[in-house]
């Protein structure tokens, strides 16, 4: 199909205002008469609170609200955490607004201060004397599941779920396997490091409405502010605001509780921004797992059996671990053909940070494991890293683990081949301890929400007089160009420039609610559901005008603000005139359209079968890494990606997400490690935890792959979160290729590189 | 605390203004004066949100004290180009697809016109250097970088358009 704006990789609209500095982020908005609120968090890791005394606090001039848990008016929800259907108590957990009784991590939430200022509002958090009885905690999650383990929580158990995986019979395929290669791999806790801290802005308006202007990839969690306060969903408002990235770290709710409930209080508008500090101490981690695998081949290279168990560190709350987990479990396979796959997963309650959703999504963490194993039988079996992969990656028409199809397009060989040759010939080792390695691997990894979370989205399309168009839509944009994609479809469909639209965003009260900007779902989402009211308002303007130019509806054409004949170009009429007419006339010259996405039943068993996702995404990265063999420091010197984007909307922002992705994971594979030592953190600044800087990466060779065989607009992929895959096992079989060592435990940091080749040389 | 007069010239105007001895230049900016585009990312010098010009050259804002600028000159992000006009090289960071979510992009162009002013034609590492102060968590660096690099070439190709 051929397209005239959508394709193009124009600048995004809003990018404009950001170079200029004048965009309001959260914390650049502020009311008169607003009040500063601080929270205070946990000392200890685990522990009981006997009391809270807030008097003191209270009686401080310049204070005006301290609440704690008891004047929460429901503290405790059973929370679906964003999510509007019901999927049963597998899928939920506890959400706590501040700690009651048992503390379960360091800097979890116990009470709320607003005050005239936050200098304030800090003294009276010092004001707050609150008695612990410190308790043992649990942080291992293997720990955690033992019999007699402490209990994180009020339930019985740490366990929060599990899941399995059942394709042949793994024993008798071992048996005749040629060889097997059996390691245990770990990841540890990964921070978002957004570069804007959780911030925002709550009042009550002139309705009674409370009112939260918040950064948050998720303005739905409305409804679960209004369950909070004990008020009808209708009676709070979420404004999300342009987000200073979220990478899933903005994905559950953030202030959005505490600002309500001291605004709800104090009848004031109230402020609360965090700091690094606490931004590292509040929000959620991507889960650690402990993966272990054992990988079975025919001396030919052909994959026989894999028998896999991971477990998760869900850290003190339940929060998205189910659904992490299920996405692990579903990808720990690969996109390899193997015929038989036993899996088990487990997600454990520890006294650590809790962990939930990170850009990938429970894709990454097993994508690490399964491609260094297919890097070490390749090893053994002495077989380039793209042949073992060629000779057992999935086809067209093959089978997930699962038993479910891939629809679509499964690009897996055509990616990995690009990626890899466009690497060229090897060099040579430039200095006498320098040496040079390269690395393959691939990944796979969902768009869209698991099938049975009966997604839907919601667009507004309406056409002014004057030829404009408006546009409303919940979407939160957090920087790729969310947005930016809805207008360029709109464009493409009604002809009209993109400087002629204007979208309103993500707004709970005012705008069709698109859901979460989560899942690489809104192009797949939204754009569907912009799509069909772009051509529901064009279908309107279509009879209008073959009624006007007495023409066949087949034989006219949108373009340049016109709707012309298509066999007589010089009979067309300009958009404004049908516009004006069907105004005239009474028709409506608005849609708004909802796109829902093909749905499953919930699984009722633990063993997972048929279809979870609706597609898939497909990528390669190939790496050259350049180590120092006296210090062990590792230089990424070049990366290449290709990945199978069905069609880029906008091949802009679709590289920008291939590059952001990927050197998002190259912070994962060598530098990025947050610590937590028996459930205190060690990582406390962006000094401690190291982002990759621009120094510290190559430029990222994009490839892009347009199969069309998504099932998003135009044919399109989801690509934000699949970007993270496969760039971190690539350095890490590298680091293989270079000096011999094998890394298991993400990161590789020098020193980990340095001991593995001083045990390699003993 | 008593606030002290200080005089300094924010994006070409020149402004008297009353601190107090501990107050840091980034809460003076949002908070007094109302230029928003200068950020908070860590508070500690670390992440690069809070670039600003200081007599020219790149300086954090969250680790100085207002007073110290006193008779000082300071460039904001609302001070790169006019009000009607984008400088050259916020044009080259929106064409280039620079600009994710935006946070850091304030610091960076301000960073990537001390570089310039200093260094015309930088090569790839050069820039890489300079910026390493600067975090993204969105771009990967790589159309930041290319976006001066391509603003850089023009700059040398037409000295007419320099800007300044």
């Amino acid at each position: 199909m051929e397209t005239s704006v959508v394709g193009k990789g124009l600048p995004k609209f809003d990018a404009y205002t950001k170079a200029k500095g004048t965009i309001a982020y959260a914390d650049d908005f502020s009311l008169p008469g607003m009040l500063y609120a601080k929270v205070l968090r946990s000392k200890y890791p685990a522990a009981m609170i006997i009391s809270i005394n807030t008097a003191r606090a209270k009686s401080l001039p310049g204070v005006h609200a301290v609440m704690t848990g008891k004047d929460v008016p429901h503290n405790n929800l059973r929370a679906k955490f964003g999510q509007s259907t019901d999927i049963g108590p597998n899928f939920e957990g506890l959400y706590r607004v501040l700690a009651e009784e048992k503390v379960r991590f360091l800097g979890e939430a116990i009470a709320l201060v607003a005050a005239d200022s936050e200098k304030i509002a800090e003294e009276a958090l010092a004001l707050i004397d609150v008695i612990y009885e410190q308790l043992p905690g649990v942080f291992d999650p293997i720990e955690a599941l033992k019999q007699d383990a402490y209990l994180v929580g009020d339930n019985d158990t740490n366990l929060v779920s599990q899941f399995k995986i059942r394709q042949g019979d793994v024993e008798t395929a071992f048996k005749s396997a040629d060889v097997i290669v059996e390691n245990t791999y770990s990841v540890p806790f990964k921070d978002h490091a957004f570069l804007e801290p959780e911030s925002g802005v709550a009042w009550v308006d002139e309705n009674g409405i409370i009112t939260i202007r918040v950064c948050t990839q998720v303005i739905e969690h409305f409804r679960t502010v209004a369950e909070v306060l004990g008020i009808p969903h209708n009676h709070v408002r979420v404004i999300g605001t342009w987000v200073g990235g979220g990478f899933g770290g903005k994905e559950d709710i953030t202030v959005e509780s505490f600002l309500a409930l001291l605004t709800w209080k104090t009848k004031r508008p109230v402020k609360l921004t965090y700091t690094r500090e606490e931004s590292f101490l509040a929000h959620s981690k991507r889960h650690p797992f402990v993966m272990k695998y054992k990988t079975g081949a025919t001396k030919d290279g052909l994959l026989v059996a894999l028998e896999t168990e991971l477990i998760a560190d869900s850290g003190a709350y339940t929060y998205l671990s189910p659904w992490v987990l299920l996405y692990a479990t579903v990808n720990a396979a690969g996109p390899y053909n193997i015929p038989n796959v036993k899996v088990d997963t487990v997600a454990v309650l520890t006294n650590n940070p809790f962990s939930s959703a990170y850009r990938g999504f429970g894709a990454v963490q097993p994508n690490f494991a399964y491609e260094s194993q297919m890097d070490e039988l390749a090893r053994i079996l002495d077989l380039d890293p793209l042949t073992i992969r060629l000779k057992n990656c999935l086809q067209q028409g093959d089978t997930l683990t699962t038993g479910a199809d891939f629809g679509g397009s499964v690009a897996v060989r055509e990616v990995a081949e690009k990626a890899w040759q466009a690497l060229g010939p090897k060099r040579a080792d430039p200095g006498k301890h320098i040496k040079l390695g390269r690395g393959l691997a691939v990944g796979m990894m969902s768009y869209g929400r698991l099938t049975f979370l009966h997604d839907t989205s919601r667009s507004y399309i309406k056409l002014e007089l004057d030829g404009s168009v408006l546009m409303r839509s919940g979407i939160p944009d957090l920087g790729a160009g969310q947005a930016q994609a809805l207008v360029q479809i709109a464009a493409e469909e009604l002809g009209v420039p993109l400087e002629k639209i204007k979208i309103f965003t993500s707004d709970t009260s005012l705008t069709p609610l698109a859901g979460t900007s989560t899942a690489t779902r809104q192009l797949y989402m939204s754009g569907n559901a912009t799509l069909k009211a772009a051509r529901e308002v064009k279908e309107r303007l279509i009879n209008k005008a073959s009624v006007m130019l007495k023409a066949d509806k087949t034989d006219l054409k949108f373009e340049n603000e016109k709707i012309i004949r298509i066999s007589e170009p010089d009979k067309y009429l300009a958009l404004s005139t049908v516009i004006g007419q069907c105004s005239t006339d009474g028709d409506e010259l608005y849609s708004e359209a909802q796109f829902n996405a093909p749905f499953t039943e919930v699984p009722v068993s633990d063993v997972i079968t048929g279809q979870t996702f609706a597609d898939f995404t497909f990528g390669a990265y190939a790496v050259e890494v350049a180590i120092d063999e006296e210090t062990g420091e590792v230089n990424v010197e070049r990366a290449v990606t290709c990945y199978d984007v069905g069609k880029a909307i906008n091949p802009l922002n679709v590289e920008g997400q291939l590059e952001g992705g990927g050197v998002d994971s190259i912070g994962y594979a060598l530098t990025e490690n947050f610590v937590v030592e028996q459930g205190y953190l060690k990582s406390h600044s962006l000094a401690e935890y190291l982002l990759p800087t621009a120094l510290d990466v190559p430029d990222i060779e994009t490839i892009l792959v347009e199969s069309g065989a998504g099932i998003g607009p135009y044919g399109a992929k989801g690509i934000g979160e699949p970007a993270c895959n496969a760039m971190a096992p690539a350095i890490i079989n590298a680091i293989r290729d270079a000096v011999g060592v094998r890394i298991t435990s993400l990161p590789a940091t020098p020193e980990k590189i340095l001991f593995a080749m001083l045990s390699r040389i003993k | 605390m008593e606030k002290r007069l200080i005089k300094v010239t924010i994006n070409g105007k020149l402004r008297e203004l009353f601190v107090k001895p501990n107050d840091l230049l980034l809460n003076v900016l949002r908070n007094d004066l109302n230029l928003m585009g200068t950020k908070y990312g860590c508070g500690i010098g670390e992440c690069g949100a809070c670039t600003v010009l200081l007599d020219g050259q790149t300086a954090l804002a969250c680790l100085i004290l207002a007073v110290t600028v006193d008779g000082q000159e300071i460039t904001t992000i609302e001070g790169m180009g006019d009000p009607a006009q984008l400088h050259p090289l916020q044009e080259s960071f929106i064409e280039h697809g620079a600009v994710q979510c935006g946070f850091c992009t304030p610091g960076m162009l301000l960073a990537g016109e001390a570089l310039l002013k200093e260094n015309p034609n930088p090569n790839e590492e050069e820039i890489r250097e300079y910026l390493r102060g600067n975090l993204c968590r969105c771009t990967g660096y790589a159309a930041i970088v290319k976006a001066i690099k391509s603003e850089a070439k023009c700059q040398s190709a037409d000295p007419g358009t320099l800007s300044e």
